[in-house]
């Protein structure tokens, strides 16, 4: 009888209990995974610093080369971005491009042979294991000091859109909502993994329910941002370099056939936000208002009138102009069609 | 296949195929015994931890917050400003339901510590200090404590986070509450929970949580928690249970980070130890106190946890030269200052509509009080008031007479120096060969090396009597340790307990004696295990080099154990060795 309770009690570790055992709290720590983790984990510093905006948020590297993915916010706002390695080396950051769907931006070091993520569009993890979060929440390291670890779960897998309305944001994708306290001040660029290191996830911006108040704690999920990484990483929604050897049609678009006025161009980079718009114009028909920020033409990028102007000079009249602008806190496509 | 055989390879059939039933069920029956055996020894662990968990009221059981026991005859830790709004007496409960009477024996204001003792038993469950230096990023944890006042039943609340950073540095308010080399961990740290324990996965106290970063949030746990290091606390133990109001060390020289990333020396002052042992503008800290720096804030993280008075290591950097140095540290605070600022916070540090200008500094999770009192209680609670002293200056005076009386006691053990009041002849030689005799009396101290003679009038003022020339004061130190010996601690005049401190060379902390004659103060540092002196350093004024006095060979000499070498050491030099071949130590002399 010994000799069968000695094989019942083999046969535990065989059954499907065993897979309950590899998704059970591991007593062992987290030191090791956190160490290999670290150095790729980034902290941010750049325009804010005002009162309830931080002057700095978090990021990772996903290149050897120096590539930060971060999210995309007022913090990059500036020529002086600082980019902040585990060990202390402080880069200036030179933002590459960036998605305003997802509100994710890559940022570019001078610097090689750096450990790096590697993005996997198929990494996912389920509802209920393990997450690791990685950030620099309220700025608390500087220089060589690290970032904040927090554990916890992945409470669901679902939309932001869900909660539209409740929740003040231009990304309604899927997201992983997680029991710990990720989001706070600075943890937004920050790098969700599993129990093992491997990135699963970038958190997003603080986000507060309008309703009730209480702050949601989530990550936008790798799968969602991997194209769009490698879109900003290949130049595809960069704007035309001049010198590019493209032929010009003979009759393209222009603001004042389409009825856009926009703010007096100021500075290099002007932003191209919407000051007037002719009343039954194209753009009125089309929808655009006053106040509206012009992201995006087709899929480049649009950082100043002077961008809006010469890439709509490669635009013949009959064509369509696709527009992605920002009316305040929504993200809105437009089609211009001139009739 | 015999019959019995069959019947227990049919019931492993049934076995497996209950398992295999149960298994997918979600059944307890699957969980491997490594699982269970796992979670019984986590549940043992923090069931001995929590019992050492303590709830921190005041005087009148009203306000609250958390503290836990650290030894065995009830003294406990919790934090400055926990204890503040309760005066010198408070009330702690402990897991097994029953109400203790404490009593305050040292504060912290600085570094937000405070050291009570329950008294009424001698076996309370104490917790077991770790080593906060081996905590890593990413290691569990727990949390004990009292938060928001839930423990009516006096059972603490636990919550289980990890590790989430080491080596932070958290601003002080002010000159108060500076959070150096402290611990951050996502356990739930929140209002009430304030100088609960910290424990690692084995229940080793790791730290004494105090504060945690809330901003716009309110004032509950956002997962940033910050713990006192256990090792900063047992740095200031020594300290703490001399019943004074302890203060932080400072440099006197200030640093920034420079271009290449370096960490050097932006503003010094003139009347500084570290300017008298050659620091200077523009020099780069390598290491300090045992630790690399390379960072400002790394810089701080170690000074912000030593306490004024301390000697320590310092390697510098200077035109590409590397200098090691001991120095010593000042204070923070100037002495009026600190008591000043000490008792200003005796007031509620909570403030329950935090202004938004406050948001983005970290906060400290101060309990929500029931109601406050922040005046002492009138009546001392019956048994407490024998252990409890005021005066000007300490927490509880009754613990730093207790503790001279114990260092002095230790001392005087194999010694019998009372009624010596006669002149004190040794005879020996230096390290050089030359003879060297000194005659040691009440009044005076005379010493010939070889044909050198230096003496000095005990009556008169001692800080310009430095003889010989080079000592530093070689003879009036003398005088000083003789003077001390014969009269002891109560007639000498002003003697009290530092608390412990370390000496170049020697492992662990020594006990301190502080003895001031005129203008003349003097350190004594002590063997702990034998009661020895090791060290004296004799100050004539403020900010000038100690002569030193490194006592050791003690044997007896007509029932005195007395040194039979000494190191005098001045500056950064040595300057001499003295081997004494012979003591007389006259016996009621006066009468002959």
């Amino acid at each position: 009888m010994k000799f069968t309770i000695g094989i019942i009690a083999f046969a535990l570790f065989l059954t499907p209990g065993r897979s309950f055992a590899a998704t059970s709290p591991d007593t062992s720590s987290f030191a090791a995974v956190v160490r290999d983790v670290q150095p790729k984990v980034v902290k941010v510093f750049g325009a804010g610093g005002l009162r309830g905006l931080e002057s700095y948020q978090s990021g990772f590297l996903i290149s050897a080369e120096g590539h930060v993915l971060t999210v995309w916010s007022y913090v990059l706002d500036t020529e002086f971005v600082s980019v902040v390695l585990d060990d202390g080396r402080r880069f200036q950051g030179k933002l590459v491009g960036a998605d305003p769907r997802l509100e994710i931006a890559i940022l570019k070091i001078d610097s090689d042979a750096l450990p790096h993520f590697v993005l996997e569009p198929t990494a996912g993890i389920s509802i209920g294991a393990r997450i690791l979060a990685f950030s620099n929440l309220f700025g608390v390291a500087h220089g060589d000091e690290q970032a904040s670890v927090l554990h916890g779960n992945v409470a669901a897998h679902t939309r932001l859109a869900a909660r539209r309305g409740a929740y003040q944001t231009r990304y309604h994708g899927p997201v992983y909502v997680l029991d710990a306290m990720t989001n706070n001040p600075g943890a937004a660029g920050g790098a969700l993994t599993d129990q093992h290191g491997k990135l699963i996830g970038i958190l997003g911006k603080e986000l507060r329910n309008a309703h009730n108040h209480t702050w949601l704690n989530y990550a936008i999920p790798t799968s969602e941002f991997t194209k769009s990484t490698s879109d900003i990483l290949s130049g595809r929604n960069l704007p035309r370099l001049a010198d590019e050897n493209m032929k010009l049609p003979a009759a393209p678009h222009t603001l004042a056939r389409l009825g856009v006025i926009l703010v007096p161009e100021v500075l290099d980079k002007t932003p191209p936000y919407i000051e007037r718009v002719v009343a039954d114009s194209v753009a009125d028909r089309a929808g655009l208002r006053p106040d509206d920020l012009i992201l995006f033409v087709g899929d480049r990028g649009i950082p100043s009138i002077a961008a809006l102007v010469s890439e709509l000079r490669r635009i013949d009249r009959l064509d369509e102009v696709k527009l992605l602008v920002i009316r305040a806190e929504d993200l809105m496509e437009v089609i211009l069609r001139l009739e | 296949m015999n019959a019995p055989r069959r019947q227990e390879h049919g019931l492993l059939a049934c076995a497996l195929l209950a398992l295999f039933v149960y298994g997918t069920s979600g059944s307890t029956a699957e969980i491997p015994a490594r699982v269970l055996k796992a979670e019984q020894q986590r549940i043992t662990v923090m069931q001995k931890a929590a019992a050492t968990s303590i709830s921190v009221f005041d005087g009148t059981g009203q306000g609250g917050g958390s503290g836990v026991v650290v030894t065995a005859d009830g003294y406990a830790l919790s934090n400055f400003h926990v204890t503040s709004p309760s005066g010198a007496f408070m009330k702690c409960g402990l897991p097994d339901g029953r109400v203790y009477d404490a009593v305050v024996v040292g504060l912290d204001p600085t570094g937000d510590v405070a050291l009570i003792k329950l008294v009424e038993r001698d076996d309370f469950p104490n917790a077991v200090m770790g080593d906060s230096d081996t905590v890593r990023t990413g290691d569990w944890c727990f949390a004990a404590g009292n938060p928001f006042l839930l423990a009516t039943d006096m059972q603490p609340s636990i919550s289980f986070g990890i590790v989430s950073g080491i080596h932070r540095y958290q601003y002080p308010s002010g000159t108060l509450l500076e959070y150096a080399d402290c611990i951050q961990t996502d356990a739930a740290i929140n209002p009430g929970n304030s100088g609960g324990p910290l424990f690692n996965e084995s229940g080793e106290l790791i730290g004494v949580n105090g504060r945690g970063s809330f901003e716009k949030r309110g004032r509950v746990n956002v997962g940033v928690g910050y713990s006192i290091s256990i090792n900063q606390i047992k740095n200031f133990m020594g300290y703490l249970r001399s019943g004074r109001i302890v203060d932080h060390a400072t440099l006197g020289a200030s640093v920034s980070t420079d271009d290449e990333g370096r960490v050097v020396i932006t503003n010094i002052l003139q009347n500084s130890d570290v300017y008298r042992r050659g620091l200077r503008y523009g020099d780069e800290v390598v290491r300090f106190a045992g630790r690399s720096i390379s960072s400002v804030n790394g810089f701080k993280n170690v000074l912000g946890t030593l306490p004024k008075g301390w000697r320590v290591p310092l390697s510098y950097r200077q035109n590409g030269v590397r200098y090691d140095r001991m120095v010593r540290l000042a204070g923070v605070h100037a002495y009026e200052e600190l008591l000043a600022k000490a008792a200003s916070k005796l007031t509620p540090p909570m403030c329950p509509d935090q202004h938004p200008e406050d948001n983005e500094r970290p906060q400290r999770p101060a309990p929500s009080r029931r109601k406050l009192s922040s005046k002492v209680p009138g009546d001392v609670p019956d048994g407490l008031a024998r252990f409890y002293t005021a005066r000007r200056g300490y927490a509880n005076y009754y613990f730093n007479v207790a503790n001279r009386g114990r260092v002095w006691d230790a001392f005087m053990r194999h010694s019998q120096f009372f009624g010596r009041h006669g002149i004190w002849v040794a005879n020996g030689e230096l390290q050089d060969g030359r003879s060297f005799h000194v005659d040691l009396d009440a009044d005076r101290a005379a010493a010939s090396l070889d044909t050198d003679l230096a003496h000095i009038n005990g009556a008169l003022d001692l800080s310009s009597q430095l003889e010989p020339k080079g000592s530093g004061g070689f003879l009036a130190a003398l005088h000083v340790w003789r003077r001390l010996l014969t009269l002891g601690p109560r007639q000498f005049g002003d003697v009290y307990y530092l608390g412990t401190a370390p000496l170049s060379g020697r492992d662990g902390l020594c006990d301190v004696l502080i003895a001031i004659h005129d203008v003349v103060e003097s350190w004594f540092y002590f063997d702990p295990s034998n009661g020895q002196l090791l060290l004296m350093e004799m100050y004539p004024d403020r900010d000038v080099d100690p002569c030193e006095l490194y006592f050791s060979e003690y044997s007896l000499v007509d029932r005195c154990l007395m040194p039979h070498r000494i190191e005098i050491r001045y500056g950064n030099t040595t300057f001499g060795v003295i081997t004494i071949n012979r003591w007389d130590l006259a016996v009621e002399a006066e009468k002959a």
